[in-house]
């Protein structure tokens, strides 16, 4: 039966659509695996040395063990955002003669050959394997040591396992989990009670009786069973694979009528925005971004290479600018077929997409507007900024959507997701971002930073005055390349 | 009027549509018969400018689709869900539509009014966005979508697949009603021989992208459809 599920997983990844346009992308996805592996074994084989060199009055192991706690919390929050846990397809299984058990086994057995469960292994064997050449520990407790941290690691992905099955859709329902961890750690902190040294102990424990390693394997066992049966209840169609509905909720936007015949589109995107999980994610984190002056604007060293903070203006006032303007108009993917049958001119479509940016350009500018507390260069920097943006990132960033031919489902989070990204998303970021940094920078060379501000700003002002003529061009490259974008975005992504 | 000029659309070495001249007289309701794959959807994907074609063109009333968009002012159609926008609830997204046709709330209102035994209080005032509605209720939402506006030109795909007996009896009224004002071209593709007898004043029966039958309904239409259709 696991066979055929194999074979089963090897189609659904071949035969997926992406599979062809994403390929860059894997590779990409691949190094970066890559790197970190290498980086986790080299830590590995230089742990010993490293910890040596800083506190020679210690063993290496025994100041291993007393963060074991503390790593268990790393791996468990980076597994918590980071890790996809291995789904499967169920509902056409249902129907068929496969049992349940068999499935679910499945499932868990397949989260166990996470990438995530190699990373840590490739640090603690190499570091146990040199303890023991260097006569710290015998064989034995080595081994000992190793099967223990293993069944923590498997402790570990099956806790996470558990959470994210639990919580995934109702994130308040950690809070009190999140509670005991702050409370034990401020425990921690005043001295009251270490937790950490108890995991510590324990491991300590483990040196001594090797065969206690077998309690965090059991624990480990124990987390596999609960899970099972947590999955076995959720094995029905009504249980799990019935789509939540949400009521819908009626949002007021009649102040945007202003806008007058654009006005329908930006209430729609409003409400896309407001209503879909992947586009909301994206403002949240264009108002987190607003912050990111503080790190430069506070750091002399910064403030001594200007050229820095033009990226930083172009960046704050333009962040929005750049995550919504990136996938125009795949934000549409789901209903473009409408949009381009519907009485709408193309023109007017891609203006209100402008509109909106422009809209958020001069929100994010008031909202670095306290930053003139740094002094008003800062203010006059991010105004140039602001208006390249507009005048200038924005059609450059229109005019690339055209090439833009990838779904994007709006309900999915955004967080490490990759869908609707390609080569065109990568290729944008340089022009939208260093474009606007070397021409302030040869212009500062040549005159001032007020001059420079002045080139900055001016070509955007240029971009905006001509922003007529330049949207006709835009919209005729849409036009252009309009069968292949509905034809891309009719291709469910996988 | 509509007229399909050598039109064809091929991909790869695959013809699937291939009609030398085909016209629908304005005020027609048209039929559009066939089995799976004879190129209904692709037809009405042409008409609309959805996909190229590789050979000739569409006018409809004096413009050529894949050229200029003045066709769309006039032109309405609901091909398949992605027609509707699935966060919006039904009424935002009639008044959207509306919006689009330059029809005020009012008026969106009363084609509403007019057509809530349709909805059969499913659809209006659910608190529901399209998204988490049924097959069928999202069908009979785009259905009367494509009527806003007084179109022109109506095309409705496949619009009684999903739909329950007493809707599509109902539907078949409302189409009925449109066939009968001579402003109104409305073309309608089926399955279902019946449904489209019923409705249609012309049936034009496709097979591989071919037009293989093309006939004024009359009491004999149906026989003659189904024993072409009986291989």
């Amino acid at each position: 039966m696991f066979l055929h599920f194999l074979k089963l997983e090897w189609k659904a990844f071949t035969r997926s659509a992406s599979m062809g346009q994403e390929i860059a992308m894997r590779i990409f996805m691949g190094f970066l695996g890559l790197y970190f592996l290498v980086s986790c074994l080299a830590l590995g084989v230089g742990l010993y040395p490293i910890l040596h060199k800083l506190i020679p009055d210690q063993k290496p192991i025994h100041l291993v063990n007393s963060v074991v706690l503390l790593w268990i919390l790393m791996e468990l929050a980076l597994r918590f955002f980071m890790q996809t846990l291995p789904t499967m397809n169920i509902k056409p299984l249902m129907v068929l003669p496969v049992k349940r058990q068999t499935s679910i086994h499945f499932v868990l057995i397949k989260s166990i050959y996470s990438f995530y469960n190699t990373l840590s292994p490739l640090i603690f064997v190499p570091f146990a394997l040199i303890c023991v050449q260097k006569g710290d520990i015998s064989l034995s407790q080595a081994l000992g040591w190793m099967i223990a941290v293993t069944g923590i690691l498997l402790t570990v992905n099956f806790i996470n396992f558990l959470l994210k099955k639990k919580f995934a859709d109702d994130i308040k329902g950690l809070l009190p989990y999140l509670l005991v961890v702050l409370i034990l750690f401020g425990l921690e902190y005043f001295k009251i009670f270490s937790s950490s040294r108890v995991v510590a102990k324990g491991m300590e424990l483990v040196l001594q009786y090797p065969l206690l390693a077998i309690l965090p394997l059991l624990t480990a066992a124990g987390l596999y069973f609960w899970n099972f049966h947590t999955l076995k209840t959720k094995f029905y169609l009504d249980a799990s694979l019935k789509t939540k509905t949400q009521e819908a909720r009626a949002i007021n936007l009649s102040w945007a009528d202003r806008f007058g015949s654009l006005a329908p589109f930006i209430k729609l995107d409003l409400k896309m925005i407001i209503r879909n999980k992947r586009p909301r994610a994206t403002v949240i984190m264009s108002a987190i971004f607003l912050a990111y002056g503080l790190l430069f604007y506070t750091n002399k060293v910064y403030n001594d290479i200007p050229a820095f903070l033009v990226f930083v203006g172009v960046f704050m006032t333009g962040i929005f600018m750049i995550n919504f303007g990136q996938f125009i108009p795949a934000w549409d993917s789901g209903y473009y077929s409408l949009m381009m049958a519907q009485n709408i001119p193309l023109r007017e479509y891609l203006r209100s997409k402008a509109g909106l940016m422009y809209l958020s350009i001069v929100i994010l500018f008031l909202g670095t507007l306290p930053y003139a507390y740094f002094g008003i260069h800062v203010v006059l920097l991010n105004l140039a900024a602001a208006l390249y943006n507009a005048g200038i990132n924005i059609p450059v960033l229109l005019f690339a959507g055209s090439f833009n031919k990838k779904r994007i489902d709006l309900e999915k989070s955004v967080f490490m997701n990759y869908q609707g990204t390609g080569a065109t998303q990568w290729i944008m970021a340089l022009p939208t971002m260093i474009a606007p940094i070397l021409i302030w920078y040869i212009a500062y060379k040549l005159g001032n930073p007020t001059i420079a501000n002045l080139v900055l700003g001016g070509i955007g002002l240029a971009g905006l005055l001509f922003q007529g003529p330049i949207s006709n061009f835009i919209a005729l490259a849409y036009k252009e390349r309009k069968y292949r974008t509905i034809e891309g975005f009719k291709q469910q992504a996988s | 009027m509509i007229e399909a000029i050598n039109l064809s659309k091929t991909y790869g070495s695959d013809t699937v549509l291939n009609i030398e001249y085909l016209s629908i007289p304005k005020g027609e309701s048209f039929g559009l018969v066939g089995n799976n794959g004879a190129g209904k959807t692709t037809f009405f994907s042409l008409l609309l400018d959805l996909i190229q074609p590789s050979t000739g063109h569409i006018m409809n009333h004096g413009v050529q689709v894949n050229i200029s968009e003045d066709w769309k002012p006039f032109t309405s159609a609901f091909i398949d869900e992605s027609f509707l926008i699935g966060y919006l609830t039904p009424e935002e997204y009639f008044y959207f539509i509306g919006d689009l046709r330059g029809q005020n709330k009012a008026d969106v209102d009363a084609l509403l009014d007019k057509h809530r035994e349709f909805f059969n209080d499913e659809i209006l005032n659910g608190k529901k966005y399209l998204r988490d509605l049924s097959k069928g209720n999202q069908k009979k939402v785009g259905i009367i979508a494509a009527l806003i506006g007084n179109p022109e030109v109506i095309i409705l795909d496949e619009p009684f697949a999903n739909l329950d007996p007493t809707t599509q009896i109902r539907l078949k009224r409302i189409i009925k009603e449109l066939a009968d004002d001579p402003e109104v071209t409305i073309l309608v593709s089926s399955h279902d021989l019946l449904h489209t007898v019923e409705v249609s004043n012309r049936i034009v029966a496709l097979h591989k992208g071919e037009v293989v039958k093309d006939i004024a309904t009359s009491e004999e239409t149906l026989k003659e459809l189904e024993a072409f259709f009986a291989v």
